[in-house]
């Protein structure tokens, strides 16, 4: 069960789904999400025209037009600063920031203004966006092209931080993001565009700020989220050959996080291993072990261990299997902690 | 009513305020003009036809061109050039991740690096192969970035040229602290001060760090040449999605002057960089080049521009083409025959090959690359991750791993 087919009737799916890419999904849920509401918008880096460099928004500026869908002068503060605005207005832009080291020119704007409004004026003004961001490596870029920068968000107040791991979720979890009222930082995995499931797109989503259970298993449990959550299922496939059997659960859902069905598991298998590309020093993989020693400090067997990317800036990419954690990293670290 | 001119330049008390909110056509056509021609205030010396146009205020800053300068400026744009197409051939063999061309770029490159003085120092963004080349960065040195190998492997004090910057405007900040710097130095103030050059796009244009350097730069005077090259494209997005305006008539209003240069005429491209960078060596900076241009290739080798733009376009401009102009010129006055014209065919497949020869020859960077300079001290959890993870990774050595 490498992605998964969530809530399909058996034999009724069959007619209803389609197999898609997550970045077709994602394309298919923003143009649903655009159907729905005429006040979402779309803004960004070359989205209109050529659709974005992965083409997420393909179509979309030809078929709502250019007051929809507005490719906006290259400057990254200057699309997250202007969305607020158009927030504060009553629409919901969705922006793009073409790539994951790009949107730090927007770091002012998210943190000192989309992050605070609501509380700053007590609720009377709401910020409905969306930022959408592919993240992470793997596909052999140039610098400022594959990093993990989700910790600043989610260490941020105010933030609602989110990443999908499979076509199906991306559906779903775009138009959740854009229905919610408070901001969502959207983490796309952007190595993962290509990779297919079957979308039902008459199914019942699980609501956008819950983890889930991937896979079920006794030996021990491995969290993560975006990008990793494959290598995790991988990883969990090649444990079951040897007999170990690796629960898996995908986060989703980075700030608020849900860690209910993580705290269960880890009461059940006592061993905890966190996945995840981004560098461990003040992360969500260091804030996911501070938490689960806090609440399962009897049940667990082994210290928590963490699979990341390490304290470096992101490598040449040459370097960058070396980087990313891949299958043998997260069964090494699985062994060691069943070996405690 | 309201003039084209209204539109694309306005200014306070004629006529009808804020007609740009309902432009009529012709209005416009008269805005995509004004940022996609050149325009009655391009500086021209070579004309695409490579006639030598007389102009009493441009000439003298190459009257000291003699014709074998000319021809190294062509030697040096035909080896750009083929340093350019070789870097897109490896690209599309596997060797290369990514390439970006500067196809058609050449003189706008040329033209202002060769007007930079060795005590110069020059901020690229991604594309300056041309820039790299006349700061004497070799070329098989720009390769590591798009293989994959490293972030920059020259020595950028040394050859005095920054490594490239991809966060779009990020460098023209820097620059403007360098050039500070050079001025807080007293190295500025005669025909042996120093100056610096930082490249960025159209694009950049929009970006707030772009609007700082322009105004960190005139409030210390800093000697520093703004060198905007005008490709007309920003990925997908042309000129007129980040400005209503010229280019270059921004620099008004940060109170220093802008230029537009023919980026495709080599000779006026040096003479208008020379001017600016004796400007600054004198103390009379900083100023903006707009360096009206043509990406004549793919942004990138993953880019796709049959997307967005018009074939018609790029045939226009290819009869501009930078290289064309001069070699017809140096033919019409005799000032090179076929012998020399070969020789530099001959050059430039020898450059060439031995790009490509290094190239596929270039190994992969150690693992302990990955840890190594992240700080100037060290850092001892840094050092002991890396020791683990090399002692977990040697263990996998000679396995199918
Ligand atoms: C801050 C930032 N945002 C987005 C990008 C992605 N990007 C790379 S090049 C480019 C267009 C740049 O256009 P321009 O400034 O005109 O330079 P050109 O590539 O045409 O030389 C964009 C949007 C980036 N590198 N940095
Ligand atoms: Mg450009």
């Amino acid at each position: 069960m490498a992605t998964p087919v969530m809530n399909q009737e058996p034999g009724a799916a069959a007619a209803q789904t389609r197999t898609v890419t997550l970045g077709k999904s994602l394309n298919l849920g923003l143009r649903a999400a655009m159907e729905a509401d005429p006040k979402v918008i779309v803004m960004g880096e070359d989205v209109g025209k050529l659709g974005g460099v992965f083409r997420i928004t393909d179509g979309l500026q030809k078929d709502f037009g250019e007051q929809r869908v507005l490719d906006t002068p290259l400057a990254e503060s200057g699309i997250v600063g202007t969305a607020v605005g158009l927030a504060i207005r009553g629409f919901r832009p969705v922006c793009e920031i073409q790539f994951d080291g790009f949107i730090f020119p927007a770091f002012d704007q998210i943190v000192s203004q989309v992050a605070k409004l609501h509380f700053r004026s007590q609720g009377k003004i709401k910020v409905p966006m969306v930022i959408r961001v592919p993240f992470g490596g793997g596909i052999g870029a140039v610098e400022h092209h594959s990093e993990s920068p989700e910790s600043y968000f989610a260490h941020t107040a105010g933030l609602k931080v989110v990443s999908c791991s499979n076509a199906v979720d991306a559906y779903w979890m775009i138009q959740q993001a854009i229905r919610c009222d408070d901001p969502v930082l959207f983490f796309e995995p952007k190595r993962r565009y290509y990779e297919k499931a079957e979308l039902d797109v008459d199914a019942t989503p699980d609501p956008l700020f819950a983890s889930r259970v991937l896979r079920q298993g006794s030996a021990a449990t491995l969290v993560s989220y975006g990008p990793s959550v494959k290598t995790c299922l991988e990883s969990a496939v090649a444990a079951a050959e040897e007999g170990t059997e690796l629960e898996v659960i995908d986060l989703r859902t980075l700030s608020p996080l849900d860690l209910t069905p993580v705290f269960e598991s880890v009461r059940r298998t006592g061993h905890l291993v966190v996945v995840s590309e981004a560098p461990s020093e003040s992360s969500l993989a260091s804030e996911i072990a501070a938490r689960v020693q806090e609440e399962c400090f009897y049940s667990l067997e082994a210290p928590v261990l963490r699979v990341t990317g390490f304290d470096t800036p992101y490598p040449p990419s040459k370097l960058e299997e070396d980087f990313l954690p891949d299958l043998d990293r997260v069964l090494d670290a699985v062994d060691r902690s069943l070996g405690w | 009513m309201s003039s084209p001119e209204q539109w694309t330049h306005p200014e306070p008390g004629v006529g009808p305020a804020a007609t740009a909110a309902a432009p009529t056509a012709e209005q416009v056509i008269a805005g995509l003009r004004a940022t996609s021609e050149g325009g009655p205030e391009l500086v021209q010396l070579l004309t695409p036809e490579g006639e030598r146009v007389p102009n009493p205020e441009w000439d003298r800053y190459v009257a000291d061109i003699t014709a074998d300068d000319l021809r190294g400026l062509y030697r040096d744009m035909v080896l750009t050039r083929r340093i350019d197409r070789e870097g897109n051939a490896l690209q599309r063999q596997g060797q290369l991740g990514i390439w970006v061309p500067l196809l058609g770029q050449e003189a706008a490159q040329i033209g202002a690096g060769r007007a930079l003085k060795p005590q110069d120092m020059a901020f690229p963004s991604y594309r300056e192969h041309g820039v790299a080349w006349c700061k004497d960065v070799a070329p098989s040195d720009l390769l590591g970035i798009f293989r994959g190998t490293d972030h920059g492997s020259w020595d950028p004090i040394a050859k005095r040229f920054h490594l490239y910057t991809i966060v779009i405007g990020n460098q023209v900040l820097n620059a403007a602290g360098y050039a500070m710097g050079q001025r807080f130095e007293g190295k500025v103030g005669d025909d042996d001060g120093e100056a610096t050059m930082v490249f960025f796009g159209d694009g950049a244009t929009s970006q707030g760090d772009v609007h700082e350097g322009f105004v960190w730069a005139s409030v210390y005077d800093a000697p520093l040449v703004f060198f905007c090259q005008n490709n007309q494209w920003a990925i997908s997005e042309p000129t007129e999605r980040q400005s209503r305006l010229p280019l270059y008539q921004r620099a008004r209003g940060y109170g220093f002057p802008g230029i537009r240069v023919d980026g495709n005429d080599v000779l006026a491209t040096l003479a208008v960089s020379r001017w600016a960078l004796s400007e600054c060596r004198h103390g009379n900076g900083p100023v903006l080049i707009e360096a009206f241009t043509y990406r004549m290739d793919a942004h990138t080798t993953t880019d796709d521009p049959s997307r967005y733009r018009l074939t018609d376009e790029l045939e226009a401009w290819k009869l501009k083409d930078p290289i064309e102009r001069v070699r017809v010129h140096l033919v019409r006055h005799e000032q090179a025959d076929k012998e020399f014209f070969d020789s530099v065919q001959a050059e430039s497949d020898q450059l060439a090959a031995e790009l490509r020869e290094f190239c596929v020859n270039m190994p992969d960077p150690p693992k302990e690359r990955i840890f190594s300079q992240v700080y100037e001290d060290g850092n001892p959890v840094l050092a002991a991750q890396r020791d683990t993870y090399l002692s977990y990774a040697s263990g996998f050595e000679g396995g199918d791993h």
